[in-house]
Order: C-alpha cells, then sequence, then structure tokens
C-alpha cells in the first residue's frame, strides 16, 4: 500500500472549473460530497480538504535562537495550493483512477505525487510499501 | 556491453545470447528483489562470470535461467555482506520460504515471460516521460549500455545516467506497478508500448550512426510478439518495421535521399517484405485494424509494387481513410491528401491540403507536400515560396538538401507543366512516424 497527495492549484486565486453560481456550487458539493464517501468506504481517504488563500499564510522560521514570523506565503508566486486529498492506494495506476474520479468531481486538474509517511502516520503503512 | 574481450569469437556469442536474455532476466530479478538497480547490477555480475564459464565450457541450453540463478545466488551472497542489505536479505528469506514462492520458478520458462511483459509495461507506463520511456526501455529491456543508450540519443553518458536515475527514482518512489495492465486497460497502455518501440526504430532511420537502434527495435518487438501473439498491434508494428527495414539500402545513394520513386526495387530485402507480408496475412484473420496494422498495410501495399506507377494508389487511398478513422491526426491527413493527389489528381489534393495547413503550418514536410502540389499544377512561384518555407522548418541537413533540390528542379522547369513529378513521397516512405511527428 502506498499514500498519494491529490493536490489541486489555485492561480492568482482563480481554481479554474470552480463554481460560479449557487446551483453549479449545490452540484459542485454533492459530487465532492459523494467522492469522499467513495473515498472512505474504500478505505481510500486519509485525510483532505481546501484551504484558504495564500494571503491568510504566516511564515514561521527560527533566527538567531528566536522564532520569527513573516507575514505570507513561504513562497511569492502566482500558483498555490488551493485544497488537497491523501490516499491509501496500493500502486501508482490505482492512485490515478482516483485522481480520475478527483478531476471529474473538481472541473480542475490535479497533481499526483507519492506521499512518504513518517512518525504516527506510518503506522498505517505496512514495511516496504 | 563487455568488449573487454576482443577477438574472440565467443565473446561475440555471449554477448549476443546476453543481449537475448538481459531484458528477461532483469525482468525476473526485480520481481524477486522488487529494486531495479540492484537487478540490474545483479545481472552485470552474473555476466561477468558467465564470460569466463561460457567460454571455457559452453553456453547453457537456458542461459536466461543461469543468469538469473547466478545472478541472484550473487546478489543474496552480497547483501548478507552489506548492513543496509540486512532488511531486503530478511525480505527475500520471507518470499523463498513462502509455499511454493514465486521467487523459484523462473527456471520453468513460462513465469519469466511473464516477468518481461510486466517490465515492458513499467518502462512504457504513460506516467513517464516519452524520452524516459525510451532509456529505460533500451537499458533495461534492450541490455544497451549506459554509454549506448547515450550515444543513441545525442546526450552524454552522464546526462543519461542522471535521467536513468530519475526515471527509477519515479518508478520506486512513486510505486509505478510492476505488472501486465488489466483487459481494460490494456489497449491503450499497449499503444504506448508499441509508439516507444516505434520511436526508437525512427530514431534509427536516416542516421548512419544510430542505424543499431533499428535493430535493437526490431528485436524488441519480435520479443514483445512473442510475449502476446494475440494482440494483432504488435505483430502490425513488426511488419511495419520489417517493411520499412526492407527499402532502407534502397533510401540513401552516396548519402542523399532517394524518394520512393525512383528507388532501385532490386535493393529491396526480398526475405523482410515476404515476413512482413506473411505477419499482415495472419493480422487480416484477426479481423481487429488499428493503427499499426493499417500503417503496415500501406506499407505492405508499397513493398508489393513492382514499379513506383504499378502502386496501387487507391488501395493506399482507402487505408489512409481508414487510418485516419481511427486516428485523426493531421500528419496522416497530410499523407492522405498525398495519396488522394495520385488517385484524384493536384486539384483534388491541393483541396484536401488547403483544409489542413493550418494545423501543420510549422510542419517542412507539409509544405513540401504542398510545394509539389502546386508544381504540378503548374504554379511555379507559390510552388517556390512552399519549399523555400518548407527548407526553413527543415530539422535535418539531408532534408534541406533535398528541398534545395526541389527548388533548383523547379527553376529549371521553365514554362513547362513538368512530369507527374512526387518529389515527398518520401512522407509515405515512411521515414516519419505519423503518430509523432519528429518536427512537432
Amino acid at each position: 500500500m502506498s499514500q498519494y497527495l491529490l493536490s489541486t492549484y489555485a492561480v492568482e486565486g482563480e481554481v479554474s472549473g470552480a463554481p460560479r453560481t449557487p446551483e453549479a456550487m449545490h452540484t459542485f458539493m454533492e459530487r465532492v460530497i459523494a467522492l469522499e464517501a467513495e473515498m472512505d468506504a474504500s478505505d481510500t481517504f486519509v485525510f483532505g480538504g481546501a484551504l484558504h488563500g495564500p494571503d491568510a499564510a504566516t511564515v514561521v522560521r527560527v533566527s538567531d535562537g528566536d522564532v520569527v514570523m513573516t507575514d505570507g506565503p513561504f513562497v511569492e508566486s502566482k500558483e498555490h495550493i488551493a485544497g488537497f486529498y491523501i490516499i491509501n492506494a496500493d500502486d501508482l495506476d490505482a492512485a490515478l483512477a482516483w485522481a480520475g474520479k478527483v478531476v471529474a468531481a473538481l472541473n480542475h486538474p490535479i497533481e499526483v505525487r507519492p506521499f512518504r509517511a513518517t512518525g504516527r502516520v506510518k503506522d498505517s503503512v505496512p514495511p516496504g510499501a | 556491453m563487455i568488449r573487454t574481450v576482443g577477438g574472440h569469437q565467443e565473446t561475440t556469442d555471449v554477448e549476443r545470447v546476453f543481449r537475448e536474455v538481459y531484458g528477461q532476466a532483469v525482468a525476473t530479478l526485480i520481481r524477486v528483489f522488487g529494486d531495479i538497480t540492484l537487478a540490474e547490477d545483479a545481472v552485470q555480475d552474473a555476466f561477468v562470470v558467465a564470460i569466463d564459464r561460457w567460454r571455457s565450457e559452453s553456453i547453457p541450453p537456458n542461459p536466461a535461467g543461469w543468469i538469473v540463478t547466478t545472478a541472484r545466488n550473487h546478489a543474496i551472497d552480497g547483501l548478507r555482506r552489506l548492513a543496509r542489505g540486512r532488511e531486503l536479505y530478511e525480505q527475500l528469506a520471507a518470499v523463498a520460504s513462502a509455499p511454493r514462492g514465486r521467487g523459484d520458478d523462473w527456471e520453468e520458462g513460462g513465469p519469466v515471460s511473464d516477468d518481461h511483459l510486466r517490465l515492458i509495461f513499467t518502462c512504457c507506463h504513460p506516467a513517464l516521460r516519452t524520452e524516459h520511456q525510451v532509456a529505460l526501455t533500451l537499458r533495461l529491456l534492450g541490455g544497451l549500455s549506459v554509454d549506448e543508450v547515450a550515444r543513441s540519443f545525442l546526450v552524454s553518458e552522464s546526462a543519461m545516467a542522471r535521467r536513468l536515475v530519475r526515471a527509477k527514482y519515479k518508478i520506486k518512489a512513486a510505486n509505478v506497478p510492476y505488472r501486465v495492465p488489466t483487459a481494460a486497460e490494456l489497449p491503450e497502455r499497449l499503444r504506448a508500448v508499441l509508439s516507444v518501440l516505434y520511436l526508437i526504430y525512427n530514431t534509427g532511420v536516416d542516421d548512419a550512426e544510430r542505424a543499431s537502434l533499428r535493430s535493437d527495435a526490431i528485436r524488441l518487438a519480435r520479443s514483445l510478439v512473442g510475449l502476446m501473439p494475440t494482440e494483432p498491434e504488435a505483430a502490425g508494428l513488426l511488419a511495419l518495421m520489417l517493411l520499412s527495414e526492407s527499402r532502407v539500402s534502397a533510401r540513401r545513394e552516396e548519402g542523399a535521399l532517394v524518394l520512393l520513386r525512383d528507388q532501385d526495387r532490386t535493393k529491396w530485402d526480398r526475405a523482410l517484405i515476404e515476413e512482413g507480408h506473411a505477419i499482415m496475412r495472419a493480422c487480416i484473420r484477426h479481423g481487429r485494424p488499428g493503427p499499426f496494422q493499417l500503417q503496415a498495410a500501406i506499407q505492405a501495399v508499397h513493398c508489393g509494387a513492382d514499379s513506383f506507377e504499378a502502386t496501387d494508389w487507391q488501395q493506399i487511398a482507402a487505408l489512409y481513410d481508414h487510418l485516419y478513422s481511427v486516428m485523426p491526426t493531421p500528419v496522416i491527413a497530410l499523407n492522405r491528401a498525398i495519396a488522394i493527389g495520385e488517385t484524384e489528381g493536384p486539384g483534388a489534393a491541393l483541396t484536401a491540403l488547403d483544409a489542413i495547413a493550418p494545423d501543420l503550418d510549422n510542419y517542412h514536410l507539409m509544405h513540401a507536400a504542398l510545394g509539389t502540389t502546386l508544381r504540378r499544377l503548374g504554379q511555379r512561384d507559390a510552388a517556390k515560396a512552399a519549399f523555400e518555407r518548407a527548407a526553413r522548418l527543415a530539422v535535418t541537413e539531408a532534408d534541406r538538401q533535398f528541398l534545395a533540390h526541389q527548388i533548383q528542379e523547379l527553376a529549371e522547369d521553365g514554362a513547362l507543366p513538368g512530369r507527374a513529378q512526387d518529389p515527398i513521397d518520401k512522407l509515405v516512405d515512411g521515414a516519419d512516424d505519423p503518430l509523432q511527428p519528429r518536427s512537432a
């Protein structure tokens, strides 16, 4: 079993394909709820959701032993991660099949990237996976 | 590749056998070890042993099984001694102790070919970029050294080594599966494999330095047909390569390109044509045509004609219609327009070319075909402009020289309407893969 990050990106605050009307938002939410229910039922869903915009971000770093905070995202960029799922999948083909479903539900391209579990999440991944 | 014991006939035989069994042996050991690099290193080690042993004794009846067994034993000995290998060794021990474990059945034939097929689909996985698919296929399945793969793609050995490391990293990190795709996925995934093999073949066309890629591609296609005998598209690709290969020696004279029209057909390799035709007859019996079979069928019609004039252009135009219906790409439309020029004349060809010109505005063969058609229609100025544009877009020196020659001939035509010369049957001669235009 492997884990993958399925992430969506906003470009200059806009997520392409995002619903624009209340009716579209309603059907969008129905699709997302159905998708997540399907992920839950197959033990695929690990964690996920949408992120607030990069303007709401704070960067924290250590400088000369002091914790220093800076307003704004880590990278000044046009593109920012807008939401993600972490999923369980047997292999890349299984992850790509889920990615296809996510793309269909969100109407937005996504990046599939292998996720390497650390710490306590490691317990959920069998050795050698 | 091992070339240290030059001059011995045995080395050549051993090297040939090694190339033939390399992909199978690596494929089986990847399954056993779950690690590509470890499998490659183990097979290299086993080959060093094989050189000595096979020269002093003889090549064993099942060289693939011998290499796999030797490689596995060496790798396990090495792992035992290495701290970092201990964990892997324990996993291996678990595999070996499993009842009728999959780790010990390679000597029986069947599973080895299953492994081979698995590796083909892993190397050509669509989540890998094309240049990585090609490099992995030549290195892991073709048994070429990193340096040989590098020279084939005109990059340095270190750049190719980095490319292979990146590709193998992705396979491991992303857990690209090591299995034959399910029936539902198979058609699309098989097409990816066939496209990689055809790209390798075409890289060896028109380039003497890289000619060995053609034989590598044919060897890999042959083994794929052996592994998937009920897939007519795999057989179609093999036939397409063999029929293209049959004309290679007639395609060049003193370095210059010789058009299909002007080729000395006595130089065509009859044995390859017969084999290609036989494969195509078997394909037709499957009744499942696809893009590679249709391209091969077009080549088969060309190869079956005693002269350019005797070519069955109606048949070729019909095959291009069929091909376009299953794969509607602009390059196939271009080939179809050229065939229409032979069946219905240059006026009809010009209409067909105008319809696709916007899609292929940066493709030199599009403008070359336009130039040829305009020339046949007596529109010399427009023809000259088209050839000049083609020459500016051409990638290879050979193509540029060829187009310069066309412009020169056009000047010599004077006011003559010209014979029904079709200088760009280079396209129908299969130098470019309609699935992957080289200049795109």
